[in-house]
């Protein structure tokens, strides 16, 4: 699917070149070195040669006929199937234990979009950014295929056989010898089927291990009700984006920040302290970039000054920031929330605990989270790694994960693991950790099998597959029942008859199709399991974090950061081309992972973007190239987990390090004493935005609450726009008398997620091009979502803007083409027409929005048959030599026109959804109708925050943006 | 200096110069014919089917109506494909042991489909929507031709851009009464544009000009 990584350029493609002091300026070259200049291999002579026969044999490329096709109908068509036309089934996926609400579009018995189901609490219709790529990972060709135990196929029943024969002798002594190790699970008929093996082997012990867990919340797991709050303050915490619960936290911190009417302003404050720039910390109207370390003094400082008896660490920097957070929390008492992020210390989530119930916002704003019962017989993970040491351990059955990819480098997992008799691992993916165990199970994927799970709030849904097992693929359920039966049921069998019980009462079957087709269990509950009663929380998974040695004195020493990369997360994504080609948030590289240090750190240390550097900490070496991100804090190098695969499919062989070969159990997230050396070698990092900064022209409007409030156009005013009526053309050429399409995107709410990215990309069939094709900047991404900096570089203020296609009235692009395959239509759409172009890509360089895309080669022609799969029907798969871009989701337009045609009424507000606006979390895209006053579009488009990008070159665009507010508090604001 | 050219020169260079005229218009007409034949077209060429099945035999002779088996022409782009047991409604009853129809009873006992030839085929940047072409009066018969008088399954038209435009065009010249859609007999009345018209604007048929814009099929 990619091409592989170029090593013989070393030349970093549009980086900033030298120039670190100000890694988001590039003043000089606005082209790429080499864009401008003639190749020096070709002649004009031959240049023209070859044009003259490309056009003569373009002419021939005409002269085939269409091949045969067939048509298979069914045998016996399913009565709920209309061929043509798509269905959608509720169903679940996991993000860290939790489920998430989805809905799932199927053609004729294939998942092709993935969407969030509305009425899930979790999800409230919107999806993280791996929901939507989860549908690739089903159709990806190196998915694990067949059982296999050291390299040799076999069947499933040879697998059940063997796990009975070694289970068999384990039962004499109560299964002494026999563990279990998995993901965090929140299915409760997982639970109940674990708790009932647990039982029968009342020796046996099982482990959680997740190397993004949450165990340092253990217990003081909180669920905030963002639409209470008037102030919010975070302590590294990405409670917008790596959070079980992101997607309703946005939704709920987005309508308190969304202003539309200077009357209806009630906007909150966010305040955030954290390292490394999150998507959190990047929404926060004061964001201050302090060092892990320092941000549990620095809420001590916050918590002395609120009252609470705590002592006041000395030197604090930042005391107009704590004096202000004080002073907001006073004044909002009950009305606030704090929150920290998983990555801090037990510590700090006391004493946030202890602030939030000294504020009055327990019970308000925020309330602990339901308690989930687990099995007893509980281990921690190192515990289990110190048994599996001493080879104490015969059987262990591995559900998911890769602990010998991603386990703590202290723990020496490699060596532990092969000293186990037996090692079964059951997983989706052949891993590192499959490559080293006796048998692989493959699993199977959601959308393939049966299951329930449950969400951070606590409701449960039942996970249903939308087609048949792809491969051999065994669920976790079955291979649960297999230890204690001779032979199991299917997963379907397993979950149903838990959730019915052994005597299924009268109404049971209305109730589950209810509980099947609302995508939550509201109606009943599953019966709890035998030995479950006490509510406990889950054992910590790693051992305790031991109390770090607090000095004074470490202020300029580095500190290492683990952080999960916000597209692989663990590295379990590794694999999945779309989210590899996601731009990475802020520093928008791809294909890669990068040492991320604070500007201040790489001038004094010489340091550029793209350098090796060898990281040494805790006397483990690790080589690693470098990115300069603005924000970060002065002393926090952060390393993104989940790169340097080594047993993984093609998509992810050969991207990025593997920082897990530096992170040990008592620095899960940070610790000291880091030390960096330069190397000489370089690392070509490919980026797909090289300017973060609008030098002033009118791309970007942002101001604050009050300036906004004091003159509401005040976003408006920062350039001239010339008159409406300068044109060439007729003015009644296109009279919109019907539909007349338009969007507005607000950047008031949008938190930069790139969900609606990922989301274009699975609805309009947009390939993945690899590294090498990013690197000379031929990503294909129809919607991009931009980050712009402004203030100074330390800490300054970042601004997300998604640009899709603009949908220009007087657009550039039109004019230009030679064969007119970019159009106006009659409701103001501005075409691209795949069939006529001939790709001369003069639109592009006519684009002013550089939205337009080109398919250099042809990205879609080497597609697996299983990958083919996952294209949408309804939009064509555009070949070699063909112009693309957004099309406002035409076919969403269409589909939506024929329904209201055949229904013989008009397209309601709100009846088209185009993907990005779907899976948008705050719901800051819409779209609508530009000739109805009444529709949803046009309420926002008469706000005096709507602007025009780039509006004085009058294209007139279709898509506007609501301009970004601060709600900064006036005592803070400081001199940049 | 004597003379480059003989006398005979004029006349090659004239019989050069009509010949190259007349080759050019005499290879612009081959390329149109060939273009419009029915080799290029498939128009009237029946194509080969697992089963010789015969519209005109289950139309004409045993009356069935389009819908029986195209379940889904009012609903879906697609106007779909019988299964197997729609097929089996009838011949569990009749021709129960046909030789013609052993690879239907066959599907039916593997589950395994039947493969037909597709007959009218778009390309793939084409969107057609059956369901919205017959809710507004567009009848069957427009472009699939006699479909009742076809023993064996055929191309009726082009299907060409240029002969879909000519409806997007003006609708009035094909538009018929709803009720007349799945009637393949149907003639358009000596009053057909007048009538197109007043069913243009029953229909809520769009003449802004939308209909002829790139967006309508292709996306």
């Amino acid at each position: 699917m990619n091409h592989p990584a170029s090593n013989g350029r070393a030349r970093p493609q549009g980086a900033p070149d030298g120039s670190a002091s100000r890694p988001y300026q590039r003043e000089t070259d606005e082209f790429v070195p080499g864009s401008n200049e003639w190749p020096d291999d070709l002649s004009r002579r031959e240049f023209l040669r070859l044009a003259g026969a490309t056009l003569a044999l373009a002419g021939l490329n005409s002269c085939t006929k269409q091949p045969l096709e067939t048509i298979v109908p069914y045998v016996k068509q399913p009565e709920i199937v209309i061929p043509g036309k798509p269905l959608r089934f509720a169903t679940a996926s996991q993000f860290g234990g939790f489920g998430q609400g989805l809905l799932v579009t199927a053609y004729e018995g294939r998942p092709t979009k993935i969407e969030g189901n509305p009425t899930h609490p979790a999800s409230l219709g919107a999806t993280t950014v791996w929901s939507q790529a989860d549908v690739l990972d089903l159709y990806d060709p190196d998915r694990a295929q067949t059982v296999t135990t050291g390299g040799a196929i076999k069947t499933v029943s040879d697998f059940w056989d063997a796990l009975n024969l070694a289970i068999e002798p384990l039962k004499q002594n109560g299964g002494a010898a026999f563990r279990i190790l998995s993901e965090p699970i929140s299915s409760p008929t997982l639970l109940a089927q674990l708790d009932r093996v647990l039982q029968s082997f009342p020796a046996a012990r099982w482990a959680i291990w997740d190397p993004l867990n949450r165990d340092t919340i253990a217990g003081a797991e909180v669920i905030c009700d963002f639409t209470k709050a008037k102030v919010v303050v975070a302590f590294d915490s990405d409670f917008l984006y790596a959070h079980p619960y992101a997607l309703r936290n946005a939704r709920d911190v987005a309508n308190r920040r969304r202003v539309i009417e200077p009357h209806g302003a009630g906007m909150n404050r966010f305040y955030a302290a954290e390292p490394t720039p999150t998507i959190t910390g990047s929404n926060a109207d004061h964001r201050i970039a302090v060092a892990a370390r320092d941000v549990l003094p620095l809420a001590q400082t916050i918590a002395a000054e609120l009252g609470i008896g705590v002592a006041t660490p000395r030197n604090i920097e930042n005391a107009d920031w704590i004096a202000a957070v004080v002073r907001d929390l006073n004044a909002s008492r009950g009305e606030s929330v704090v929150i920290a992020g998983e990555t801090q210390p037990p510590e700090l989530h006391a004493l946030v605990a202890q602030m939030n119930a000294m504020l009055g916002n327990m019970g308000n704003t925020v309330a602990a989270t339901p308690a989930l019962s687990l099995p007893g017989s509980q281990i921690a993970f190192g515990d289990l790694v110190e048994e599996m040491q001493r080879s104490a351990v015969e059987l262990l059955v591995i559900f998911g994960g890769n602990p010998r990819y991603d386990a703590p480098a202290d723990f020496n997992f490699a060596d532990a693991f092969n000293k186990v008799k037996l090692r079964v691992h059951h997983s989706v993916y052949f891993n590192e950790t499959s490559r080293h165990s006796h048998w692989h199970v493959p699993a199977t994927h959601f959308l393939e099998s049966w299951s329930d799970t449950r969400a951070f709030d606590g409701s449960v849904s039942i996970v249903q597959p939308l087609i048949e097992p792809m491969y051999v693929g065994v669920s976790a359920h079955e291979i649960l029942e297999a230890v204690t039966e001779r032979s199991p049921r299917s997963a379907y069998e397993i979950l149903r008859s838990h959730w019915s019980g052994p005597e299924p009462a009268p109404d049971f079957e209305a109730k589950w199709r209810r509980a099947l087709s609302d995508g939550v269990v509201t109606e009943f509950q599953p019966p709890s399991f035998a030995g479950a009663g006490q509510s406990i929380a889950p054992a910590p998974s790693a051992t305790p974090l031991e109390k770090r040695q607090r000095s004074e004195a470490r202020g300029s020493q580095l500190e290492i950061l683990f952080r999960p990369d916000v597209s692989v997360r663990d590295g379990r994504y590794a694999n999945n081309g779309w989210l590899q080609e996601l731009p990475r948030r802020f520093s928008s590289l791809t294909w890669d992972n990068a040492a991320l240090i604070s500007p201040e750190l790489a001038k004094a240390a010489g340091l550029n973007n793209g350098d090796v550097v060898e990281l040494t900490f805790r006397d483990r070496k690790l080589r690693a190239p470098l990115w300069i991100q603005p924000g970060q804090a002065k002393h926090s190098v952060t390393l993104p987990l989940g790169y340097g695969r080594e047993i993984v499919g093609g998509v992810g062989r050969n991207v990025g390090f593997n920082a897990y070969a530096l992170r040990t159990s008592d620095s899960l997230w940070f610790a000291d004493d880091l030390t960096i050396h330069k190397t000489a070698d370089r690392h070509w990092l490919v980026t797909t935005q090289h300017h973060h900064d609008v030098t002033g022209r009118g791309i970007l409007h942002d101001g604050t609450l009050d300036e906004f409030l004091a003159d509401p156009h005040y976003a408006q005013k920062p350039e001239e726009l010339p008159p409406l009526g300068y044109t060439l053309y007729d003015p009644s050429e296109y009279p919109y008398k019907g539909y007349k399409w338009g969007m507005v995107v607000d950047l008031n709410v949008c938190i930069g997620c790139h969900a609606c990215t990922i989301a274009c990309q699975a609805e309009n069939n947009i390939p993945v091009v690899g590294k090498q094709q990013v690197g000379v900047h031929r990503e294909m991404h129809w919607i991009r979502v931009s980050t712009f900096y402004s203030g100074t570089e330390e800490n300054p203020r970042i601004t997300h803007q998604p640009v899709p296609c603009m949908h220009c009235e007087n657009a550039p692009c039109e004019l230009v083409c030679p064969v007119a395959a970019t159009a106006h239509d009659n409701e103001g759409l501005n075409l691209q027409i795949y069939n006529r172009c001939v790709g001369t890509r003069y639109c592009s360089n006519n684009c002013p929005y550089k939205v337009r895309r080109f398919n250099f080669l042809e990205y879609n022609g080497r597609l697996s048959p299983s990958e083919k799969l996952v294209k949408n029907p309804d939009v064509t798969v555009r070949s070699r030599g063909v112009m693309e871009k957004c099309t406002y989701c035409i076919q969403r337009i269409n589909a939506a026109r024929i329904t209201a045609e055949l229904d013989q009424r008009k397209i309601r507000d709100g009846e088209i959804v185009p993907a990005c606006a779907q899976v948008c979390p705050v719901e800051a895209i819409t779209f609508g109708n530009m000739n109805d006053p009444r529709s949803r579009l046009m309420r926002l488009k008469r706000s005096p925050l709507n602007y025009w990008m780039l509006g004085e070159l009058n294209t007139q665009p279709r898509t506007s943006y609501l301009a970004k507010l601060r709600n900064v508090n006036a005592e803070l604001v400081r001199s940049d | 200096m004597a003379q480059l050219f003989p006398k005979s020169a004029n006349v090659h260079a004239r019989v050069i110069i009509v010949s190259i005229v007349v080759l050019a218009c005499g290879a612009g007409w081959a390329t149109s014919m060939i273009y419009w034949s029915p080799y290029t077209t498939e128009v009237d060429v029946p194509l080969q089917q697992p089963i010789p099945f015969s519209h005109k035999h289950h139309v004409t002779d045993d009356g069935i109506d389009c819908r029986y088996c195209h379940t889904s022409v009012e609903k879906s782009s697609f106007a779909g494909i019988p299964s197997t047991e729609t097929c089996m409604t009838c011949h569990s009853q009749l021709w129960t042991d046909a030789p013609i129809l052993a690879s239907v009873r066959e599907s039916l006992a593997t589950g395994r489909p039947l493969k037909w030839t597709r007959v009218n085929d778009l390309p793939d940047y084409v969107y057609f929507n059956h369901s919205v072409h017959v809710s507004k009066g567009i009848g069957c018969s427009e472009c699939h031709g006699r479909i009742d008088q076809m023993p064996l399954t055929h191309k009726a038209q082009t299907l060409y851009m240029r002969w879909c435009l000519d409806c997007h065009e003006a609708p009035q010249k094909y538009i018929r009464p709803r009720d007349k859609v799945f009637d393949a007999a149907w003639q358009s009345p000596p009053n057909q544009l007048q009538q197109g018209k007043e069913l243009i604007r029953e229909y809520h048929v769009d003449t802004s000009g939308r209909l002829t814009n790139c967006s309508a099929c292709h996306r």
